[in-house]
């Protein structure tokens, strides 16, 4: 994984709540058996709308998505976040995000960034009043910036370590790998197995 | 201070306690892999020349994908067929055991691990899938995960997880029971519309209260099954006697003197008296009635009795333009009485309530009946088990005799990965778990409900309780 020190780009506003990951991504992409190409399934439906903000030059091109609450619902899909990267996107913004796919961000190197919805209102109204400005997100500093404003954002310190270090987490597991042994060794041979007889 | 239920397991599989910020470590007893989240993840192992550390923990089945007619020929879609396959090939590699489509243990993976008795109390339990808290009925700490952390579990068997927060949910009545017609999917819909699709962010929930005590292994399931849609990381209920019985003599529960053992572990899986929640949600059960969504999330739900709410009428700003995104999407008008909503498809299935109980409730609605005209019904068993006991008990004719089609076992129309997918524009009554836009079909417009419910509705042709067809 690629370390994420800080990152500048066209911000775009997503004046939606409760984004699904069925929204992020339909079912129908999900099977493929590879792990890239899945930025044509982004959001997939919603694009068949001229009007849908991603069919908007200079939108189209925007890597930092500013979406409404609840942005990652449903199902475990780590898919939607491969097809936000694979499209370009490197960080989203929200007031709350769903627990499973703020994990799957963490994994993948994408920047899942919780910004209280006043702020989140303030950065909508300022991406659409002029289209194309550019905004950068410090993960050292956990701010976002847009022209002139700047506001503070949320991510977990353990995470924002990772992130900073690139860091791999089965890596880091298996530095552990005596702890787990130690710990196979106390399991009551009672528990059950998969193994077919 | 005493611990919580949720607490007591994860202390019970802490491999490693983070220091500081870092995570803690927690061993996984049970994984269950199916086609569609896990390629990528064996590839990554692949790449990294890591090998699955606890095959014997590990189990896949074939579920997403598979069609539930003409299962005895190859998958007509070639990128189904290919995800198929590809973990059939997976599994041969890296021997994980695996149950393929046509296997008599074959399923949903999450009706799969508790009829073969593998899903027990206070194990740690994951699945690359939202609803892996299903298995949370059973006492075990059971929540989905990411393809990232598939791969993760397969090469260490762990997985670094921050501690969850705890919410009670109590669901209580006067005499402990749910009125006539009203079932745990009525419940937990109406969880969900009191806490909202966020409202379990962070927490693992745990299920108490009479209601909850008199509810049979398979109502449970349906509730815990359905947390992820209140956004939480899992849903629990204690193991009671009701558990233990339901687990004596399946496949792969403790036999002989390891049950004894078992069971005196099991029932140390309470919630401490002195353990504090943080948070606790009350539920009046007297109040209940069958519940069913207007909208496209989970928390967008109302009694059936009730009329199609009016966006204007809602304070929160977002809520309200959600909502009204939500009726134009489902073609809805305001006022409207639920009751009057006309349905084109009946879907009953999927890992909420594919099992015998939902199978029995719907058959004994439609029993003697028919489907109404314009009406089409699909009956899918959540497994190949469930398919045969229910073909055993002649449901299969009800069914058929009804004019509905009785299928074989998949996720089917709960999501159409497979060819059971709704038209634009068509409206089902299911009893899946995600209203989203195009969960069931591109366009397709979705109303989550009981059995119950799915068998009038079939009736009726609008949306309908049991009590409307006298």
């Amino acid at each position: 994984m690629e370390p994420f020190k800080t990152h500048t780009g066209i911000g775009v506003p997503l004046r939606r709540s409760n984004v699904d990951t069925d929204q992020i991504i339909p079912a129908v992409y999900l099977k493929r058996v590879t792990r890239t190409g899945f930025q044509d399934g982004l959001f997939s439906a919603w694009r068949g709308d001229e009007s849908f903000i991603l069919n908007q030059e200079p939108f189209s091109r925007g890597s930092v998505l500013v979406a409404g609450p609840d942005f990652g619902t449903g199902s475990s899909r780590e898919h939607a976040v491969w097809a936000l990267m694979d499209y370009g996107f490197r960080v989203v913004i929200s007031s709350r995000f769903a627990d499973i796919f703020r994990g799957n961000s963490a994994k993948q190197g994408l920047v899942a960034a919780q910004v209280a919805q006043p702020d989140v209102e303030l950065l909508w109204k300022l991406l659409e009043n002029e289209p194309g400005v550019e905004v950068t997100v410090d993960l050292e500093e956990k701010t976002v910036q847009a022209r002139d404003l700047t506001v503070p954002f949320e991510i977990d310190d353990y995470t924002r370590w990772r992130l900073l270090e690139g860091l791999d987490d089965i890596g880091l597991t298996m530095r552990h790998v005596d702890e787990i042994t130690a710990f196979e060794a106390t399991r009551p041979g009672r528990l059950p197995t998969t193994a077919q007889v | 201070m005493g611990r919580t239920l949720a607490e007591k397991v994860w202390d019970q599989h802490l491999v490693r306690e983070g220091e500081g910020q870092e995570p803690d470590l927690l061993y996984i007893d049970l994984h269950l892999v199916h086609e569609v989240t896990s390629p990528q993840a064996f590839d990554g192992l692949r790449l990294a020349g890591r090998r699955v550390r606890r095959t014997d923990l590990t189990v896949a089945t074939e579920d997403h994908n598979v069609p539930t007619t003409d299962v005895e020929l190859p998958i007509a879609d070639p990128v189904s067929r290919t995800q198929v396959e590809t973990l059939r090939k997976n599994c041969a590699e890296f021997g994980v055991p695996l149950y393929p489509m046509n296997h008599a243990e074959q399923g949903i993976v999450h009706v799969v691990g508790p009829q073969l008795g593998l899903t027990q109390p206070g194990l740690t339990v994951v699945c690359g899938d939202s609803h892996t808290s299903t298995h949370g009925a059973f006492g075990a700490m059971a929540f989905g995960i990411g393809t990232s952390e598939v791969e993760h579990v397969l090469a260490t068997q762990t997985l670094p997880l921050k501690r969850f927060k705890t919410m009670a949910i109590n669901v209580n009545s006067k005499d402990g029971t749910l009125r006539p017609g009203v079932t745990s999917k009525d419940v937990v819909l109406a969880i969900i519309a009191q806490i909202g699709t966020g409202g379990g962010q962070g927490y693992v929930l745990e299920y108490r209260g009479n209601v909850i005590e008199n509810l049979s292994m398979e109502a449970r399931m349906t509730i815990c099954n359905m947390s992820i849609e209140a956004g939480a990381r899992a849903g629990m209920i204690a193991p009671d006697d009701t558990t233990f019985e339901y687990l004596k003599g399946r496949d792969r529960a403790p036999k002989g003197v390891e049950w004894d053992e078992a069971v005196a572990a099991w029932r140390e899986l309470r919630t401490d008296d002195d353990a504090v929640f943080d948070a606790e949600v009350d539920i009046d059960a007297d109040a209940l009635t069958p519940f069913v969504t207007w909208g496209t999330n989970p928390g967008q739900g109302l009694p059936l009795g009730d009329r199609v709410p009016d966006p204007a009428k809602i304070v929160d700003e977002n809520e309200r333009v959600s909502a009204e995104k939500a009726l134009t999407y489902m073609g809805l008008e305001a006022g409207m009485p639920l009751r009057d909503i006309h349905v084109d498809t009946v879907f009953v299935g999927s890992c909420t309530n594919g099992r015998m109980e939902d199978l029995r409730a719907a058959a004994e609605v439609i029993k003697g009946r028919k489907v109404a005209d314009g009406v089409r019904m699909l009956v899918v068993p959540g497994s190949m088990r469930v398919r045969f006991q229910a073909e055993a008990e002649g449901l299969d004719e009800v069914f058929r005799e009804a004019g509905a089609e009785w299928r074989s076992a998949g996720c089917s129309m709960c999501l159409g990965m497979n060819p059971d997918q709704l038209a634009p524009g068509e409206r089902s009554a299911s009893t899946s778990n995600r209203n989203f836009e195009g969960r069931q079909g591109k366009g397709g417009r979705t109303h989550l409900v009981s059995p119950l419910v799915a068998a009038a509705t079939a009736v009726r042709g609008t949306l309908s309780s049991p009590e409307d067809l006298n």
